[in-house]
């Protein structure tokens, strides 16, 4: 390249991608302040957590996580005398605090239920998702525009209008309340990412290894099967993780639809409660090992996340 | 379900079986009705049933917390109601200014930061992952860790701002003052979503071929030039698709708002998601609450169809 086009759009120069590295840099470490300040409020002690002004400095505490997985009575001292010592380290940091481990929380159960209705929505819209991309990329299905648009359409629906009917029909079913109607209606959402992700993954599959195959005495269903399924892998593994991320992060269903059995994490992390109004660190641990899984997920699936945003309008 | 029956009757009639196939057991045309039928019969069952159901009710006065009441049509009452009730106009206004404010800081925000990471600068590569990070997150649980931030005493948005503009950090309250909470919702909303139009924007940085570029330096195209000329019209279709994605969104935006201010102080950042959900789940206004979706979902459903001419023309590229 010739010192004429040194400050080009074709190759910048030199200053001009310092400064564009210092401008972003600046903006991605500004954007992490808040993340970096709800975890180290997890490691806070209730008080050093609201100090003001608020502490950089601190001494850490497991006391967020132990009160996020337990719940406490306040006790006067002279009962914590008369008690048999403690014996591991959470139920002395407790007493320290002149409470007693009174039982454990509904952190872990709110958490399972994530998983569970995670885990189930997900297998469920990419089984289904990946034999419904398969037809409609390989075959001819009459009114194929209008059937994708529609699958697509069940997306811009606000949620809350679609939870009025949806609250409706499952107090007649009974389905209030309970991961099977949670995992039927995340389901219902994500087929339509599942469906337009797949069909593209499935377009950039060349028909001849199937029809290779078929030739070489495959059913179409062998061939789908044996041949397509495994050049598909990536696909389904980018919207497996995809619907996975939407299941864990959805709100406006789980607070409307379930109340306890059945409740998510999202909807129950603002009711994590002390004496007195919100236990911040608690509040901050909840939230960061909440949080923790996805931002996992974004590294595994930075090449992929254009794909997934845009419905696989946009593939880069 | 006869409608159901319809659909995938004209499914099956889909494509005549080929000579191979039907020596081979199941034919394509019976593939294709057993791979696309689960689909749209959850589909069906989970998102036109419940429609249905709300446009229904929408002509009634039924109420969900008393379902044995007697149900009394109303007729077109609550679309007049809606169509007329200044409430809801201001409803609309304030969820119209947090699309447009959203969109407009995003698209300049985005737009500048997949430009200057398109210089491709070492390290950029990681830089870009990080930026992503807040648009995976939960917005509920977003929203409500900003609310600890927004704390006036103990937040640290406030001693942030405070330590750059000097203004005393106990002085304003993001959260609970009439004129700072619309942009209390805007910051969150910005800090989650830039990142999602800066994504996009650098797909369409990156689908202008270099060679324009040459030959723009051959003709000695200035670089102001070349940015008005090709860089920004090359890139429009995208970001023209990421105003649209998140013109959408966040027209719907509930979780992240509910949990931050529900709508408060007074009625300053009730979304139209945020009334829907008031209407219906605690006023109880079961029939009232569905004509407002409606009337929501229309025009959501107005504003996807142009999303969707649009991202044909992206693809199209």
């Amino acid at each position: 390249m010739s010192a004429t086009t040194a400050n080009s759009v074709v190759a910048p120069g030199a200053f001009s991608r310092r400064l564009a590295a210092v401008l972003v840099i600046f903006y991605a470490i500004v954007s992490m302040i808040p993340l970096a300040w709800i975890l180290l409020t997890g490691f806070k002690t209730p008080p050093d957590s609201i100090a003001y002004p608020p502490k950089i400095l601190f001494s850490p505490s497991l006391e967020g996580y132990v009160n996020l997985f337990t719940t406490r009575t306040r006790q006067t001292p002279e009962f914590i005398a008369t008690l048999p010592p403690a014996t591991t380290w959470y139920d002395k940091l407790v007493r320290s605090r002149n409470m007693v481990i009174a039982g454990s929380s509904k952190y872990l159960p709110r958490y399972v239920n994530s998983l569970v209705i995670g885990f189930g929505s997900t297998f469920l819209a990419v089984v289904l998702g990946t034999v419904a991309a398969y037809a409609f990329s390989r075959f001819k299905v009459p009114l194929k525009d209008d059937l994708l648009f529609f699958i697509l359409s069940t997306r811009m629906m606000p949620p809350i209008a679609i939870a009025i009917p949806i609250y409706l029909m499952y107090r007649e079913l009974g389905l209030i309340d309970t991961r099977i109607g949670m995992i039927l209606l995340y389901t219902a959402v994500n087929l339509s990412l599942s469906v337009w992700l797949l069909k593209g993954f499935m377009d950039e599959i060349p028909r001849e290894y199937e029809e290779a195959a078929m030739i070489d005495g495959y059913s179409r269903l062998q061939a789908f099967w044996k041949v397509v399924l495994p050049q598909a892998s990536t696909g389904i593994a980018a919207t497996a993780i995809f619907c996975l991320i939407f299941s864990w992060n959805e709100y406006a269903f789980a607070v409307l639809l379930t109340s306890g059995d059945a409740q998510t994490t999202p909807p129950f992390i603002p009711f994590i409660i002390g004496e007195g109004g919100q236990d911040w660190p608690a509040v901050a641990a909840g939230t960061t090992l909440f949080l923790v899984p996805i931002v996992v997920f974004t590294i595994l699936l930075r090449k992929l996340l254009l794909r997934g945003i845009t419905f696989g309008a946009v593939r880069r | 379900m006869a409608e159901k029956h319809l659909l995938l009757s004209q499914l099956a009639k889909a494509t005549p079986p080929t000579v191979a196939s039907r020596v081979r057991g199941l034919s394509d045309r019976g593939i294709t009705w057993l791979f696309i039928g689960p689909t749209m019969a959850i589909l069906l069952a989970i998102n036109i049933f419940p429609l249905i159901w709300a446009i229904t009710l929408s002509f009634t006065n039924y109420r969900a917390n008393r379902p044995n009441a007697p149900i009394k049509w109303v007729g077109l009452a609550h679309y007049t109601d809606i169509l007329t009730d200044p409430d809801v106009w201001a409803g609309m206004q304030v969820t119209a200014r947090f699309v447009v404010t959203t969109i407009a800081i995003e698209m300049l925000l985005g737009f500048a930061l997949a430009y200057l990471i398109d210089r491709k600068f070492r390290s950029h590569g990681f830089w870009t992952t990080v930026i992503l990070i807040p648009m995976m997150l939960s917005p509920a649980v977003v929203g409500n860790f900003w609310t600890f931030l927004y704390q006036p005493q103990i937040g640290l948005f406030n001693h942030l701002i405070s330590f750059i503009t000097g203004v005393p950090p106990s002085s304003f309250t993001m959260i609970g003052d009439v004129s700072l909470a619309p942009w209390s919702i805007v910051i969150v909303d910005v800090w989650m979503w830039t990142p999602y139009v800066m994504l996009i924007c650098l797909a369409g940085l990156r689908s202008i071929p270099n060679d324009i570029y040459e030959a723009a330096e051959v003709d000695r195209a200035s670089a102001w030039r070349q940015f008005w000329s090709i860089t920004l019209p090359m890139a429009l279709p995208f970001i023209m698709l990421a105003v649209l994605f998140r013109g959408i969104e966040n027209f719907k935006m509930f979780d992240m708002v509910n949990l931050l201010t529900n709508g408060g102080p007074g009625s300053t950042t009730e979304l139209a998601s945020i009334t829907l959900k008031r209407e219906a789940f605690e006023k109880w206004r079961t029939g009232y609450a569905s004509a407002l979706a409606i009337v929501l979902f229309v025009t959501i459903f107005g504003l996807g169809n142009i999303y969707v001419k649009a991202l044909n023309r992206v693809k199209q590229r």
